[in-house]
């Protein structure tokens, strides 16, 4: 992978796949989510993912408004999903 | 259609597999081809990726995300690694890992990006740098599938030292386009001068927007920001526009 | 079954006494954020105290610079597990800007620029513990690591040092922060190796 020095250090929302696979039987990075700060909706695979920091903070492409965080510790994970309204969760077919 | 993308049991899905490195390929001095066996392998779409997790003899374990770039082939996977300076996973795994060695993976993860052989709308693939990973197993995907929708993939490079995959994408696929650019140096008597990605790329080689492309974006964060901007700029619907940074990764 | 993978040794993890539990040193300085940076012009920078009856105390860039200053060399540890030995920063002790405020309150909510957040208890930003910095190895502090001036609590792990700070709060409880809410710990210590909530 590339380090791209000097510009935004975010990721997309595919960069929570592995981590929320820990917790969820469902792929949620193709889940719908509604920002409530400024009503943008999107996948989570379209959030801004701040990796490089003690947990993974995403955040809304259109406002920045943080939409989910998630910590892993060695015995639990947190996850805060305060900044979506609902998420719209796909299931197979 | 969005959907889970490889259903499965948590249990399975959770699960560190053990893999056995089946051979080693040399893409660019600093980027090394891995096939890896392993058993009970779930299958995975093009554009998914895996977690590699190692773990020294003190018992330090640390672990990265890698983009598989082979299509889905029973128990064989391929990932393709670029050696980062300074960096604590890949250098060991481009420079040091052997044939027969054991690793501990786990996924496949994401099922945003990724390519299903189902869909037959034509496809524009654009790539900086090892971004490309991904992008090839579509390529890949698409191939073993006999598909017939016309790809087209902008490969951006700084010299030409640093293509990937160079002897599979010259031998082409029938109804795949590849343009390579180049930012720093290009081969002698090349048209275009070394350069950024630009709107006359995407315009040259690229789908017109009323063709309605599938447009995957992969590469490090300025360079996917610029090229979604610029497909937006050019008329390409922002809903069909699919994009994969990578960001630091502390290698 | 874990597979050991001969001759990996990750990133190198002394056994210094400098070095707490579970951290290896570091010589960069890595930039770690949560968010976007924030760009503040000086001229519109300042930086607010407020108390539990209400009262606020302000200082604007220029009062910040007419205080007296201090030099001072510190060890960074970083939740993340890198420590950095010996880094040197100007700035003003939270003893000068704190010293006349009137307050019965124990603890402290931190806000930054961006919206960051973070808690401590009051007493670990008095007794030369604590400093607004503003200059770090000689020059103006950068922006990636939280200028124009960032809280430094050196003694705590480095998430209570916000970057970009901009005010603090006196609170009679302990009010989560950032990623306090989230199962950070509430106090920090790196030498009791307080990361998760329960440490």
């Amino acid at each position: 992978m590339t380090t791209d020095a000097g510009a935004p250090s975010y990721q997309d929302g595919n960069a929570l796949a592995g981590p929320l696979s820990e917790l969820f039987t469902v792929d949620l990075t193709t889940a719908l989510t509604r920002c409530t700060g400024c009503g943008a909706a999107g996948p989570l695979a379209g959030l801004r993912v701040y990796a490089h920091a003690p947990g993974l903070v995403g955040r809304c492409p259109g406002c920045g408004q943080v939409v989910l965080r998630l910590v892993r510790g060695p015995r639990a994970a947190w996850l805060d999903l305060r900044g979506t309204v609902a998420l719209r969760i796909p299931l197979g077919s | 259609m969005a959907r889970a993308a490889v259903p499965g049991r948590l249990g399975e899905r959770l699960r560190w597999r053990v893999a056995t490195v089946l051979e080693r390929r040399r893409e660019t001095a600093a980027a090394v081809s891995i096939a890896l066996d392993v058993p009970g392998w779930p299958g995975h779409l093009a554009g998914q990726h895996v977690d590699v997790r190692l773990t020294a003899e003190d018992g330090y374990s640390t672990q990265r995300s890698y983009s598989l770039t082979s299509a889905a082939d029973g128990s064989r996977i391929e990932l393709t690694v670029q050696s980062v300076a300074d960096g604590e996973v890949s250098p060991y795994l481009a420079g040091q890992v052997a044939v027969g060695d054991l690793l501990e993976l786990r996924g496949p993860v994401g099922g945003w990006f990724v390519w299903r052989p189902e869909q037959d709308t034509p496809v524009l693939l654009v790539a900086g740098g090892s971004g490309v990973a991904p992008l090839m197993a579509m390529i890949r995907a698409r191939r073993a599938a006999g598909g017939r929708s016309p790809f087209r993939l902008i490969y951006s490079v700084r010299t030409p030292e640093d293509r990937w995959y160079l002897g599979e994408l010259r031998r082409g696929d029938p109804g795949l386009d590849t343009t390579f650019l180049y930012t720093r140096s290009a081969p002698d008597g090349w048209p275009r001068p070394p350069g950024r990605i630009g709107a006359a790329d995407l315009r040259t080689w690229g789908w017109p927007p009323d063709f309605f492309p599938e447009c995957y974006v992969c590469g490090p964060t300025g360079f996917v920001e610029s090229v979604a901007d610029q497909l937006v700029t050019l008329g390409h619907d922002a809903a069909r526009i699919r994009t994969e940074r990578f960001g630091p990764t502390g290698g | 079954m874990t597979v050991i993978s001969p001759g990996f040794r990750g990133r190198p993890r002394t056994s210094g006494h400098r070095l707490p539990p579970g951290q290896y040193e570091t010589r960069d300085f890595p930039v770690l954020s949560a968010g976007p940076t924030p760009r503040v012009a000086r001229e519109d920078w300042e930086f607010t105290v407020t108390t539990e009856t209400g009262d606020r105390y302000r200082w604007t860039w220029g009062d910040l610079l007419s205080l007296p200053a201090e030099r001072f060399t510190v060890d960074l540890h970083c939740v993340t597990r890198w420590s950095k030995f010996g880094t040197s920063w100007e700035g003003v002790s939270l003893d000068v800007l704190l010293g006349t405020v009137q307050s019965a309150s124990d603890y402290a909510l931190v806000s930054a620029y961006g919206g960051y957040t973070t808690n401590l208890p009051l007493a670990d930003l008095l007794n030369g513990q604590a400093w607004i910095a503003h200059r770090y190895e000689g020059a103006d502090l950068p922006a990636e690591h939280g200028g124009p001036a960032r809280l430094l609590v050196p003694h705590l792990y480095l998430w209570k040092s916000a970057k970009w700070v901009r005010g603090i709060e006196l609170t009679a409880r302990s009010e989560p922060g950032f990623w306090e809410s989230v199962g950070y710990h509430d106090y920090g210590d790196p030498w009791r190796e307080q990361r998760y909530q329960g440490d």
